[in-house]
């Protein structure tokens, strides 16, 4: 079903719009490609519009309130003028890691960092920096990830974005110390759109925790795109950690392209948020590659969230596990698709899925969705989901023990929860997030902790200019 | 009087299970409740610890001399009450010291005490594992995942160690066990016993009365106490089977 001018959402129009004012200014300083992309991108774009749910695979999610609000799409560059942590303080202590920090859709930080060299060779920083000094390196990876069913989302992030982060690991490089991304919207009403690359050479490691976090109540809609590309025997572990507010949605699509022998880790740890769909893609192009994704998101109030897997088995001999749980309470609505396909000829292939939930209300509701597609006969692949409520059994045996029902209740969702949590590897970053996901079962954790002005009134609206004599 | 129940009426649904209970036990007594299954035994430990879905319908629950009748099971357990459950439940990811120490610190809040310090309480989890032959670390094992079913009895013995009940019911606790382990067991509750509190052992078998004696022991029959007597009883019972009481007391 194509658009027509008639039926486009005034954010779409206001898209197109923009699109039209800054693609020939764009050009000026980007590779020929990534503008040339941009254009069969909007094109792509005039035709779909954004996903709806007649969309199978936006069945479950809803977004059409979003395109609904009053939104600037923008694509401005946001000047340096003060430190990120005064605009905010991230609460993962103790965590060895060199923080890359975007702010409303692009870069932000000093000059001089906007993008680095050490001395192994690791590039890091600026995507836009990076397609201007290394355009080679760039324009060799850019756009070249293969998505599931490319959606409006996709076409909207490769006409519009303008900025990312960059990540090049050379060929036998272990990077020591992990990169954190700190993504943020401080501005009221913005959809922005950034963009990710990273590349890891053969044999190169790399650990990556990417958060997106809110420090306001605006409302906001994120739309990230990430391409990863991991040769020959790398190893890859991804930490998504989202604390957004009720207002904002996010969407994040990630596509990795997995070599033979390369392990890739991703974890993705939801703690709050209004709309969040992740959305991630695991082609393994390479024997014996392997991979181990999983998510935990813990809802309630009238959040959403939606998490979309699918995993690629593409050649012969590949190892892809999958574990996605959700607590889910109030009026809260949970999406699990998780998708694994095999090609013909991809044998001795191992796939395993699991979806498990609990309900803590009657009005909260998760539509889960396992699904194989095997082509293969030699394979080992299994998936279940499980939706059910806190084990009534055990709640009478802690409280039997003298733990009060809100501490046995909170135990028993936290035991829950620790199954993925258990398979963060960084210690001192397993410690910080479980100690967050007691704190949000608990009720305690909100968007206010982690902001520098500690207000404790999320009704109130908080301005951003930062008053320094408070930090 | 530490418990007293007063002509108890238990219903699950609209099954009348118990049927006119009555019950006193005093600071420092043993009381063994035989009888054979399905006559309302386990309900009985129910309807004392508070479990959902047991519906006291008439007679009273007097604990300490209060009426606890309406009261939730985490305040029955701080206020001493202690069950030794038949089928003890795992729980996957909850720590067997993080449990403890949520217990033992439950209780502590609820007699307005603070938290036991956590040297104080690995020095106490050491002991007490000591008491019942617990030999492995339970730092890193979860509530009950895994264990054998003698490793989950001495386990329930373990936890009332730790938190010193006035009144334990032991429900079945010789079931699935072995000799060896009864003795475990056996020992674990006479070391525990003392002047200030009482155990209500609910057991189909004289077996483990050998090693615990009662004081009194009571015979349930049809959800109601149809015969109490002293150690003797039970013997009686070892070598006549539950027959003779069906056919003087069976409907």
């Amino acid at each position: 079903m194509n658009k027509t001018k008639q039926n486009y959402f005034p954010l779409e129009e206001a898209l197109i719009k923009e699109f039209g004012k800054k693609a020939a200014v764009w050009t000026e300083d980007e590779l020929p490609g990534i503008s040339q992309l941009r254009h069969q991108a909007l094109a792509a774009f005039k035709k779909t519009g954004f996903p709806h749910n007649k969309l199978e695979k936006w069945r479950s999610t809803d977004m059409e309130p979003v395109y609904q609000e009053p939104l600037t799409v923008h694509t401005e560059e946001t000047t340096y003028d003060k430190k990120i942590d005064e605009i905010f303080q991230c609460d993962v202590h103790g965590f060895q890691a060199r923080v890359l920090s975007m702010l409303n859709g692009s870069f932000y930080g000093p000059e001089e960092s906007a993008l680095t060299v050490s001395a192994d060779g690791v590039i890091a920083g600026s995507l836009r920096k990076a397609q201007q000094k290394y355009p080679e390196l760039v324009g060799q990876y850019y756009g070249k990830a293969k998505t599931a069913v490319p959606d409006g989302f996709k076409s909207a992030n490769t006409a519009m974005a303008r900025d990312g982060i960059f990540i090049y690991v050379p060929d036998n490089v272990e990077v020591k110390d992990s990169f954190q991304l700190i993504k943020i919207l401080n501005k009221k009403g913005l959809m922005v759109h950034t963009r990710n690359l990273m590349v890891l050479g053969k044999n190169a490691k790399l650990t990556f925790l990417h958060c997106d976090d809110s420090v306001n109540h605006h409302e906001g809609l994120i739309n990230t795109y990430t391409e990863v590309f991991l040769d020959e025997n790398s190893e890859l572990e991804l930490y998504k950690l989202q604390n957004l507010n009720d207002e904002t949605a996010l969407v994040n699509q990630t596509v990795v392209h997995q070599s033979a022998y390369s392990r890739l880790k991703v974890n993705v740890m939801t703690l709050n948020g209004g709309l969040i769909r992740n959305e991630i893609v695991d082609q393994m192009d390479g024997e014996g590659a392997w991979s181990d994704i999983n998510g935990l998101f813990l809802i309630d109030k009238e959040q959403h969230v939606d998490n979309q897997v699918y995993v690629y088995h593409n050649v012969p001999n590949c190892e892809s596990n999958q574990l996605f749980k959700g607590v889910l309470d109030e009026q809260s609505l949970g999406v699990f698709n998780g998708f694994v396909y095999v090609a013909p000829d991809a044998q001795k292939t191992n796939a395993f899925q699991q979806s498990s939930n609990i309900l803590m209300s009657r009005d909260a509701h998760i539509d889960t969705m396992p699904q194989l597609e095997i082509y293969a006969d030699d394979v080992k692949c299994s998936h279940g989901a499980t939706v059910g409520q806190l084990d009534k059994e055990a709640l009478f045996y802690l409280m039997q023990r003298g733990i009060p029902f809100n501490d046995a209740r909170m135990l028993l969702m936290y035991a829950f929860a620790d199954e993925v949590l258990g398979k963060i590897a960084i210690e001192p970053l397993r410690v910080n997030i479980e100690d967050m996901v007691k704190r949000r079962l608990r009720g305690e954790l909100s968007i206010c902790d982690r902001c520098v002005l500690h207000c404790s009134h999320p009704d109130k609206p908080i301005e951003f200019d930062i008053d320094l004599s408070k930090i | 009087m530490l418990l007293n129940i007063k002509d108890l009426h238990v219903s699950i649904g609209d099954k009348e299970i118990i049927k006119g209970f009555n019950l006193s036990v005093n600071k420092g007594e043993v009381h063994a409740i035989m009888g054979p299954n399905g006559t309302g035994k386990s309900t009985l430990a129910a309807a004392i610890t508070g479990r959902e879905g047991y519906e006291i319908t008439k007679g009273e629950i007097f604990f300490k001399d209060e009426l606890i009748n309406e009261w939730e099971p985490d305040k029955r357990a701080n206020e001493g009450v202690f069950l030794s459950f038949q089928y003890p439940i795992e729980i996957p990811g909850v720590s067997m010291t993080n449990f403890m120490r949520t217990a033992l610190n439950a209780k502590r809040e609820y007699m307005g005490q603070p938290p036991m310090s956590a040297g104080e309480f690995l020095k106490r989890m050491e002991e007490k594992k000591k008491l019942v032959d617990i030999q492995s670390k339970l730092t890193n094992r979860s509530v009950n995942e895994g264990f054998s079913g003698g490793e989950k009895k001495k386990n329930e013995i373990f936890q009332m160690a730790m938190l010193e009940p006035s009144l334990a019911i032991l429900d079945e606790t010789d079931s699935g066990l072995d000799i060896d382990a009864l003795k475990v067991v056996a020992k674990g509750v006479n070391q525990l016993k003392s002047e200030d509190n009482a155990f209500v052992i609910i057991t189909h078998y004289q077996r483990l009365l050998d090693y615990i004696v009662p004081d009194f022991v009571h015979v349930m029959y049809d959800g109601r106490i149809v015969k109490s007597g002293g150690k003797g009883l039970a013997i009686e019972l070892e070598n006549s089977g539950y027959e003779w009481i069906k056919e003087q007391f069976g409907a």
